[in-house]
């Protein structure tokens, strides 16, 4: 009964969606104020309708009732509650509920956002909002319905991947999808304002804290995913260029220049129509992603089910709304008010610069991704396009991006001094030169790109705090004196520090993992493997069984140098439902740096194959994108956001200090 | 930074029109991208990869010293191990058979009959040394290319090597 309802709400939520995009436009149409209000009370309606779809199938699961074909295909009685809860997205079918929740969760924001805005702006982001919303609710009730019974019902389910079956699935994917999804505002504000035929700064500060949020969260979403892959998988990585990790990359990249794109209109009024087109390309790149990850056509450790019906219905979907938006770009564009000049050094310059290389580095990665695709359906060929690709095409594209970056965040407005910014960054330049040509000598024969790239995190990072140093500390005398300036300065500005700062953090660690080492080796118990600094001793070997799976327990000592380290298990597993076998690793944080040990095969003479890793500062890759994303969390809570009236935008041009 | 901020300074570029600012725009702009695309079609020259059957293999008459992924299912019976992590086995399309030496673990999902995709450089006609052997995330899960490839020799029911429409009731994200 529960399903049904389950079901239901989930069609009359099609329903809403429908007169939540027909309505309020033809409301405007008509300049009928009731009718182009009626979008907020839809979009609260079908939110709360998809919430009880969403609620009922977790129900289902919790009840493991496996006359739910999705509950018996992916769940098992015998799973602990906190993964039956999971098991509801571990899948294709119960994702798509909970991408649809999401996106409907972000029109129910938009209608309930206090914030005022303009009715006719609002009452056209609702409708696109409304519009996607029902492009995948027809998506998941006509060709992948969580809600479809199975009869006879199985005695019991056929379990969830044991891949999946760790806290990883509880996080990964809600944070990935609240970003992919978020841009779906920043993209249903740019059709309304193309609609509209008008776009100022009120509009940029409008957009801007929704594109923050969802790239608050995409940014946690493909960090945590990362870590996850890297413990998961027992080999280590954390980056595979893998289609379906690059398929959210590319929204992040650029969301990235949309997030920076949105200041300069702010700011200046300026930028217009390259935002616009950025913030119907962001969302974009999200369907992308959905398509690539879901149709199948590219190889992926993310092997989502292969049906070419649901390919075809997504790639109809991500036609009309990328073809759709473009072609309304290229109708509406040419009206919207060009902005101001700007002078060749200033700040805005140094964000279209930012801008340019962000395009070009998405793009880059858009090719290696799809390249594939393309050459197999010109010439029947398969190729893969791995690491090697990206690094010589992704990487020289970021790096003198990120050697301006300091550069560029230290130039004013409108007209800036460039040798006064390099004067300010000189000092963290310095120091950074420094550190790598100590780090050079102390590791003196390893390899070289290491030492640069710390040195460039390390640029990064002290460069973010140091302008926010000078204002603070310089003019100020006193701890007081000093705590009350850095409270008084925007948290904006605290929040652009942060989010460089991380980025340089990140450098850090993936520079790092050049020093890394493996070893392999075959044990018995008492004997040991040396990876790096640290010297693995297996200690015991033992049996163990769990709720839904039977393992087998190898406990190791850990010694570096004369240190004893805590010890840790690295299990084998055996998932019994789907005689599936998984490696847990076993990890122990050392500092910024991890031991890493992972399990083999046994072999016949009693002796078990481990691979042992050192993995030198490889915490500061997530501990960085952790900062990058409470600098935009620092950003959202800034003033300018909160206040309701929004200020003209002349007031905004003049403004004396950057902002950003 | 690039052309548009490169100059210094000057009293002249103040009096640079809308045009000329714009120029210096495109042009920059067009700067970067050109590099780049330069990098990538370099790249996409130098460091992909191409994917073959063992049928296709032989009937390319691929040179020894090629770099390529090598697909197909793993021989039954053909697992060889030897100490110092040595392992051998074949890589089979039923028509075609390749023998593949690789030096490390194997990945959880390994299995004789199972499908299998390699990594590696052609040693000899029929001799392959992978250097790395694809991890797969599920058990019923067979890579579309290993798919295509037992397909082109016949050897291919859906449902015969659980994949195809088989997949479409057991889905798999991984990660």
């Amino acid at each position: 009964m529960i399903v049904e309802i389950g079901h239901f709400a989930l069609a009359l939520a099609l329903g809403v969606a429908v007169i939540q995009t027909v309505v309020p436009l033809w409301g405007v149409a008509r300049q009928d104020p009731v009718l182009a209000s009626v979008g907020p009370a839809a979009a609260i309606a079908c939110f709360l309708l998809v919430a009880l779809a969403f609620g009922s199938l977790m129900f289902s699961y919790v009840a493991s009732d496996f006359s739910v074909e999705n509950v018996a295909s992916n769940s098992h009685s015998a799973q602990p509650l906190i993964f039956k809860l999971t098991s509801v997205w571990g899948n294709h079918e119960g994702s798509m509920l909970l991408w649809v929740l999401i996106l409907v969760l972000f029109g129910a924001l938009v209608a309930l956002s206090r914030r005022s805005l303009p009715a006719r702006l609002r009452a056209g982001a609702l409708a696109a909002q409304g519009s996607i919303t029902v492009a995948f609710l027809a998506f998941t009730l006509l060709t992948s319905n969580p809600f479809r019974r199975l009869v006879p019902a199985p005695a019991e389910g056929q379990d969830l991947n044991p891949l999946l079956q760790d806290l990883g699935l509880a996080i990964h994917p809600p944070l990935l999808y609240v970003g992919y999804v978020g841009f779906s505002i920043s993209y249903a504000f740019a059709v309304a304002a193309l609609i509209d035929g008008r776009i100022d700064a009120v509009w940029a500060r409008a957009v801007r804290p929704w594109t923050l949020l969802a790239w608050t969260f995409l940014t946690l979403g493909i960090s945590m995913g990362s870590y996850w892959a890297y413990y998961e998988l027992g080999w280590g990585g954390w980056w595979f260029w893998d289609p379906v990790e690059n398929a959210s990359l590319m929204p992040w990249i650029a969301g990235t220049a949309l997030i920076h794109s949105t200041v300069v209109m702010e700011k200046r009024d300026a930028l217009k129509v390259w935002t616009i087109l950025l913030a119907i390309l962001t969302f974009s790149l999200s369907l992308l992603g959905a398509f690539i990850v879901r149709s199948g056509v590219l190889t992926s450790v993310h092997s989502f089910a292969t049906d070419p019906q649901r390919g075809l219905f997504i790639l109809a979907i991500l036609v009309f709304f990328v073809g759709g938006s473009l072609a309304l770009f290229a109708w509406r564009a040419p009206l919207l008010r060009q902005g101001g000049l700007f002078a060749p050094i200033s700040r805005e310059s140094a964000l279209v610069v930012n801008n340019l290389f962000l395009a070009t580095a998405c793009a880059t990665v858009f090719v290696g991704t799809l390249y594939p695709l393309v050459l197999e359906m010109l010439t029947g060929d398969k190729i893969s396009v791995g690491p090697p690709f990206f690094n010589a095409t992704f990487v020289p594209v970021i790096v003198p991006l990120l050697l301006l970056l300091p550069i560029g965040q230290s130039l004013a407005w409108k007209r800036g001094d460039l040798l006064g910014a390099a004067q300010r960054a000189q000092f963290a330049f310095g120091f950074a030169v420094l550190v790598t040509i100590a780090l050079l000598a102390l590791t003196r024969g390893g390899p070289v790109l290491a030492p640069l790239g710390v040195g460039l995190g390390v640029f990064l990072v002290v460069s973010a705090f140091w302008d926010l140093g000078e204002r603070v500390v310089a003019r100020a005398s006193g701890a007081a004196a000093i705590w009350s300036r850095a409270r008084g300065l925007p948290r904006s500005i605290w929040g652009t520090a942060f989010a460089h700062a991380g980025v340089g953090v990140t450098v850090i660690g993936i520079a790092a993992t050049a020093w890394s080492t493996e070893g392999i080796g075959f044990l018995k118990p008492g004997q040991s493997l040396t990876s790096g600094r640290y010297t693995f001793t297996l200690e015991s070997l033992a049996p163990r069984s769990g709720p839904n799976f039977t393992e087998e327990v190898a406990r190791f000592k850990i010694r570096s140098g004369e240190r004893e380290m805590k010890p840790v298990e690295s299990m084998k597993r055996m998932y019994t439902a789907r005689a599936m076998p998984t490696t847990e690793a076993g990890i122990r944080s050392d500092g910024f740096s991890q031991a890493y040990v992972s399990l083999g095969e046994r072999e016949a003479d009693g002796s078990i194959a481990v691979r042992a890793y050192d993995k030198p500062l490889v915490l500061l890759i997530w501990i960085g994108s952790l900062i990058m994303a409470f600098g935009g969390a620092l950003s959202l809570t800034d003033r300018r956001f909160r206040v309701a009236a929004p200020r003209r935008a002349a007031s905004a041009a003049t403004m004396p200090q950057p902002a950003e | 930074m690039t052309a548009q901020t490169g100059f210094p300074r000057s009293p002249v570029r103040k009096g640079m029109t809308r045009k000329q600012r714009r120029m210096v725009l495109i042009a920059s702009a067009g700067a970067v991208l050109a590099i780049s695309a330069g990098l990538v079609a370099y790249a996409l020259r130098d460091s992909i990869v191409f994917f073959y059957g063992p049928t296709e293999v032989v009937e390319k008459g691929l040179m020894p010293g090629t770099r390529l992924r090598l697909g197909g299912l793993v021989g039954e019976g053909s697992v060889v191990r030897t100490p110092g992590q040595k392992v051998s086995f074949t890589v089979t399309d039923a028509k075609t058979t390749i023998t593949v030496n690789y030096t490390g673990l194997l990945p959880d999902l390994f299995r004789e009959g199972q499908g299998v995709v390699t990594e590696g450089v052609l040693e000899a006609p029929g001799r392959f040394r992978a250097d790395s052997v694809l991890a797969k995330h599920d058990e019923n899960y067979m890579p579309r290319e290993v798919a295509d490839a037992l397909k082109k020799q016949g050897h291919w029911q859906p449902g015969d090597a659980k994949a195809g429409a088989d997949a479409a009731t057991t889905p798999a994200p991984a990660k």
